[in-house]
């Protein structure tokens, strides 16, 4: 309750803007020297008085007035710690011996900053660039490194062994290229790059990721305008390619001293242009076609052979024993054909000469289906 | 504080006005910039000026002074620029269009005329695109349409390279490389013309492929059918008359044996078959 009073005194007083800004506080008042701060009532009809005078009441008691002294500014800073953080309202929290936090807070602060900006802990992937006052001083390498701190030095460190990716286009739309034979082909492909010299990637380029796009849309395309449509979408044809690519660029970016390595070019697709996609489609049936044609001749001829090979087989085996008997088994042969033959058709045996050459056929088939087993004839 | 500020104030006005002269006087400049001091409105010195093979570290970046107020200092990129060119349509020898799309790269190797001519970089890139642009179409104008598809190859890269670095130098830049990015067909009538001669040729293709699939069925079956007729022969030979006869009978049996239609066979009693008949 106590601290309560004191507090709420105190914001009276604040508001009542009598406090001199070097004057003491309301509360731990322990220099007991009967300079107490007179409660704000007895101070009120003084008027305004001198900021640098310590308090009213002893000027009061002297019955005189005194300019401000040195003496008087720190008679109050006994040990018991100073009141006066600067001014106003502001403090700054103090020590338990009654210090100043602030030159051991400016100190955390340097200490910090020397921390923070002269060691560099540099991951295994990484190198730093060290420039001093904008000027190239070295590279550091992974691991834990000293520099002189910012603003003298400054370290700007890059991931060097990551692969980076480009992939060209960047959407899933159509992009098409002309080939050697003025064809257009849709393709799209991917660009893995790294860093291989920090210090040329940090000062020689303004846009190196860019730069990389844009040599390897030439390159590609260049490329892909010395090769056919076929060759292209052939496998062979794209390993060239990629490969063709990839020494295009390297060649490129070195001459622009980009510190840039390119790892690799795929090409991921090559589609004919969605235009004209059921005419290739279309090769592919036929293909299919032409292989189903070959195929059934295949069958077939297999059939016209086997058939042959019976054929001549059973001939064989015919003749084989024809050959033994020739005419009693020439002889067998013929009646039991003739045999099956004619148990199995309508008989008519004419006596020759003088028989009516006519014969109506149709008549013939009617008796035979009335009268199945008729006879005609004698 | 209070004291020491009370004490010592002309001392710290003082050392803070040397302070900001000294951050007037003192100019940085990294490696990535060139730095043109300007005095009275002429440039009298360049500062890390670029200079072809220099190891970093070794170049004029740094740390560098100025008067202060009197001089001003431009900062110029020292690094290879981008020019991008607008895709432009470029009319080949023969008649045909084509979208050219192209990029230069340049850098700043004369600050100081630079500063003079364009000012800025900016001015500079919006001076060179159009030249880049005109000379472009100059040089690929004068090649066939299908030497425009490889025109990396050739020498007009090198051509418009060499143009276009005529013109920069007058703005103190230099031009290390002219590239085709893109070569496309216009859209409309060149295109669609294009898809269709695609079109017709995958056509063509596709039915040659077909015809080729029914002329290779043909020949194996005509390969069939003559071995066959080799193994009939070989077989048959050996006894063309028992053949004839053994195929006669055959013929006969299936044409009337096991034929599906009814038959009427009219036999003169003369036939050999009925030559029992007759009982002699």
């Amino acid at each position: 309750m106590e601290k309560m009073g004191g507090l709420i005194e105190r914001i009276a007083l604040a508001m009542a803007g009598k406090r001199s800004p070097w004057g003491k506080g309301p509360s731990g008042d322990d220099d007991g020297s009967g300079e107490a701060t007179p409660p704000p009532s007895g101070e009120t009809p003084k008027g305004p008085r001198n900021p640098w005078l310590p308090g009213s009441g002893a000027g009061d008691e002297d019955g005189k007035r005194r300019s401000a002294s040195i003496e008087d500014i720190f008679r109050h800073r006994g040990p018991g710690g100073p009141r006066s953080g600067g001014g106003g309202g502001f403090r700054l929290p103090q020590r338990p011996d009654g210090k100043s936090w602030f030159p051991l807070a400016i100190g955390a602060i340097a200490a910090l900053w020397l921390v923070f900006t002269s060691s560099h802990i540099i991951g295994p992937r990484e190198q730093g660039i060290v420039t001093t006052f904008g000027k190239y001083s070295s590279t550091l390498h992974p691991g834990f490194n000293m520099t002189f701190p910012w603003p003298l030095q400054h370290v700007d460190t890059e991931n060097v062994s990551e692969f980076r990716i480009e992939q060209i286009p960047e959407g899933s739309d159509q992009r098409l290229m002309l080939t050697g034979d003025k064809n257009l082909v849709d393709l799209s492909y991917v660009v893995r790059w790294n860093i291989k010299d920090l210090k040329k990637f940090r000062f020689q380029l303004v846009d190196p990721a860019d730069t990389v796009k844009e040599v390897a849309e030439a390159a590609m395309r260049a490329s892909v305008a010395e090769e056919s449509l076929d060759s292209i979408f052939s496998g062979a044809g794209r390993a060239d390619t990629e490969n063709a690519v990839k020494t295009r660029m390297q060649q490129v970016l070195d001459a622009y001293r980009s510190g840039i390595a390119i790892q690799g070019v795929q090409i991921k697709k090559t589609d004919p242009p969605s235009e004209v996609m059921d005419a290739f489609k279309d090769v592919t049936a036929a293909q299919q076609d032409a292989q189903g044609y070959i195929n059934s001749a295949e069958g077939v001829a297999q059939q016209v052979l086997a058939r042959a090979q019976g054929d001549a087989a059973s001939f064989d085996k015919v003749y084989a024993q024809y050959k033994l008997a020739p005419e009693v088994t020439r002889q067998r042969l013929y009646y039991e054909t003739m045999e099956r033959v004619l148990s199995k058709t309508d008989k008519v045996v004419v006596e020759a000469p003088g028989v009516t050459s006519y014969l109506p056929l149709p008549e013939i088939k009617k008796r035979v289906e009335e009268a199945p087993n008729l006879v005609a004839g004698q | 504080m209070s004291d020491f500020w009370q004490n010592h104030k002309l001392s710290l006005i003082a050392l803070a006005a040397l302070v900001v002269i000294a951050f007037m006087t003192v100019i940085v400049v990294p490696e990535t910039q060139q730095a043109v001091i300007i005095r009275n409105g002429d440039p009298v010195s360049v500062v890390n000026k670029f200079k072809p093979n220099q190891t970093y570290g070794r170049t004029g970046a740094g740390v560098w002074w100025r008067i202060p107020i009197i001089d001003r200092v431009e900062y110029i990129d020292k690094r290879v620029l981008p020019l991008d060119m607008q895709p432009q349509q470029v009319l080949s020898t023969d008649q045909l269009r084509l979208n050219v799309d192209a990029y230069a790269r340049y850098r700043i190797i004369d600050p100081v005329k630079m500063v003079q001519t364009a000012g800025t970089v900016e001015n500079v890139q919006s001076q060179l695109a159009p030249i880049l642009s005109s000379v472009v179409r100059q040089e690929l104008g004068r090649r066939s349409f299908a030497s425009l598809l490889t025109a990396e190859r050739g020498t007009t890269m090198q051509n418009i390279r060499k143009l276009l670095d005529t013109q920069a130098r007058e703005y103190g830049a230099q031009v290390i490389d002219v590239r085709i990015k893109q070569a496309d067909l216009p859209d409309g009538t060149p295109l669609q013309s294009a898809f269709d001669r695609m079109k017709t040729a995958r056509q063509q293709e596709a039915a040659t492929i077909r015809a080729q699939g029914r002329r290779n069925a043909q020949i194996i079956r005509a390969e069939a059918d003559a071995q066959a007729a080799k193994i009939y022969a070989d077989a048959y030979g050996k006894d063309p008359k028992f053949y004839d006869f053994y195929r006669a009978m055959q013929s006969y049996d299936v044409t009337f044996g096991s034929g599906t239609g009814s038959s009427q066979v009219i036999i003169s009693p003369d036939n050999d078959y009925l030559r029992q008949f007759r009982g002699h």
